[in-house]
């Protein structure tokens, strides 16, 4: 069984260490020894990017889609969330189930439409075109999580607050917001990581270099570069690195955020 | 009634609209109308300027259901489900069931198992398209080593589609993986107790007692698999792009090559119709029969 394990776990390693090892290889190197370590280790192709401006606006921009697609998904769901929990009213039912039909959209099937959408409102230039779709393919799936999160917090909390005079509002952002820590954390990994590695939205949306995502910047450049593997494979592992580092030091909350995530639904 | 009541009834409803208005708008203008007009598109010939006004009835789904590279994407599409379904998740609930019982080093394997899922598509793709590279790759490589001519596997109609089963295998089992574990860690110490006074060994025990109790999960998993395989997209596009001579589409790359590339909105949202279409059919069912209980 522990020999079957490891050659698993080493077909999972060798592709990620032939990228990393062959960053650091000429071609002619890569060529006669792709499995070895390199014979000259060459630092020039991770360098030349580490130096390129155009690979830290990429990863700025990046952070930037994230980071708002993000934030917005976990304010606007988790109000939503709030009112479907602790709110009875007329409809209530009609408008969460409106809300979870969502889940069963292919993102697929709006790219068309959605880009026309982006492109009548102006936003085509704009990181909104980016952001706005992403927070809208978001929702559905937080909403479920937060609501179910704030059905289970006990309601006396919220009868004492109500007598002493709370408002509704009031206590969203001083009861609800800071109890909810783990889901807001489960919530923020699906989106930061689905958003992170995004291809085919701004594939669509964005064709101002200025506002390139790194897959983007990636893939273009893997078009300039064709056949010349290391340079390709350095920018490879320079995206790889603070991916697995990244995971290693948030495991917990990004095995939760993803598997959680699914489980709980 | 009183002004007091009265405000704390104004107070209630206001935070109601203030807080529903801006999700409900942005979800409808950015995925409920989108899904609407695709399918209203999609009985026209449109490149996106002005109002659609060429109207051609059923041609587009028509030429659609007669087009070969299509029909191929489809059943692209479906293969990988197959693979998905009957190699890659029993694949998956075999490793879970090695590793989620305490044994040494399991939290290690887990970390690398599921290392792959966390990696971007674009990434995954760029790294397997130099392994699979026939001239510097990892393959080509191991063929030299043995004195054989090396493969270009993506390169060839009749390795494209191994080629990237083998890496969505790689990229994706991980995650199945996970999702059977945590179901595993939720049946009780007391019931696998029981189990192993009565004699059961391992594997009695997994696939009598074990399996049955995690089904709804591994029918959730069957579900992410399926759901996921219809939307294929970025994988393919560092990989291979749909090619050689259009063998590896899937149909969300030829809605890419086909609608999007060459502006045909009116086309291009049929296909996306028929992407909505298979996927609702599916998950409708599969809620109404296999998940009913869950």
């Amino acid at each position: 069984m522990y020999l079957f394990l490891f050659l698993l776990a080493g077909i999972i390693f060798i592709p990620l260490y032939v990228s990393i090892s062959g960053g650091f290889k000429t071609i002619g190197d890569l060529r006669t020894n792709s499995l070895g370590l390199p014979t000259e280790w060459i630092v020039g192709n991770y360098t030349s990017l580490l130096v390129d401006n155009k690979f830290w606006l990429f990863t700025w921009n990046s952070v930037l889609y994230a980071a708002g697609t993000t934030f917005l998904v976990i304010l606007l769901a988790s109000m939503t969330a709030f009112v479907f929990a602790h709110m009875k009213f007329v409809g209530s039912r009609f408008l969460f189930n409106y809300f979870i039909l969502g889940l069963t959209f292919p993102f697929a099937t709006a790219i068309l439409p959605l880009f026309l959408r982006v492109r009548d409102l102006g936003l085509l230039g704009s990181v909104w075109a980016v952001i706005l779709p992403q927070i809208a393919f978001g929702l559905a799936f937080a909403i479920i999580l937060f609501r179910g999160f704030f059905r289970q917090m006990p309601s006396e909390l919220f009868d004492a607050a109500f007598v002493d005079g709370c408002t509704y509002s009031q206590f969203y952002f001083k009861f609800t917001l800071p109890l909810s820590t783990p889901i807001i954390a489960t919530v923020a990994v699906i989106n930061l990581v689905g958003s992170w590695n995004n291809y085919l939205l701004p594939l669509i949306m964005i064709n101002s270099e200025s506002l390139y995502s790194w897959p983007l910047g990636i893939m273009v450049f893997r078009g300039e570069y064709i056949t010349d593997w290391p340079k390709i494979l350095a920018f490879v592992s320079l995206t790889l690195i603070p991916a697995v580092v990244f995971f290693l030091a948030l495991q917990r909350f990004i095995v939760a955020g993803l598997t959680g995530g699914a489980v709980k639904e | 009634m009183n002004s007091a009541k009265y405000n704390a009834l104004l107070s209630k409803y206001s935070t109601l609209v203030i807080f529903i208005i801006p999700a409900l708008t942005i979800f409808t203008m950015f995925v409920v109308l989108p899904i609407i007009e695709a399918a209203y598109y999609s009985f026209y010939r449109w490149d996106g300027y002005g109002d659609p006004n060429k109207y051609v009835g059923l041609k587009n789904y028509k030429y659609l259901f007669k087009n070969k590279t299509f029909i191929l994407s489809l059943k692209n599409n479906f293969y990988i489900i197959a693979i998905s379904l009957f190699i890659q998740l029993p694949f998956a609930l075999l490793v879970a069931l090695m590793i989620s019982d305490k044994i040494r080093g399991a939290n290690f394997f887990r970390t690398v198992f599921f290392l792959p899922y966390i990696l971007a598509e674009i990434v995954t793709g760029l790294i397997w398209a130099y392994i699979y590279d026939g001239n510097y790759g990892m393959v080509a490589a191991i063929w030299n080593f043995f004195g054989a001519d090396p493969p270009h596997m993506i390169a060839e109609k009749e390795t494209a589609m191994i080629a990237l089963y083998i890496v969505i295998f790689w990229k994706y089992f991980g995650i199945h993986m996970m999702i059977y574990i945590a179901g595993l860690q939720n049946i009780s110490k007391e019931v696998l107790e029981a189990a192993r006074v009565d004699g059961a060994g391992p594997i009695t025990t997994a696939w009598r007692i074990k399996i049955p109790i995690i089904l709804p999960t591994i029918r959730l998993s069957v579900f992410l698999s399926i759901l996921g395989a219809l939307q294929l997209f970025d994988i393919i596009m560092p990989l291979t792009g749909g090619g050689p001579s259009n063998q590896t589409h899937s149909m969300v790359t030829y809605l890419y090559y086909f609608g999007v590339m060459r502006m045909k909105f009116g086309f291009g949202s049929a296909i996306g119709v028929v992407i909505f279409l298979i996927c609702f059919t599916i998950a409708i069912t599969y809620q109404r029969t296999l998940m009913r209980k869950d």
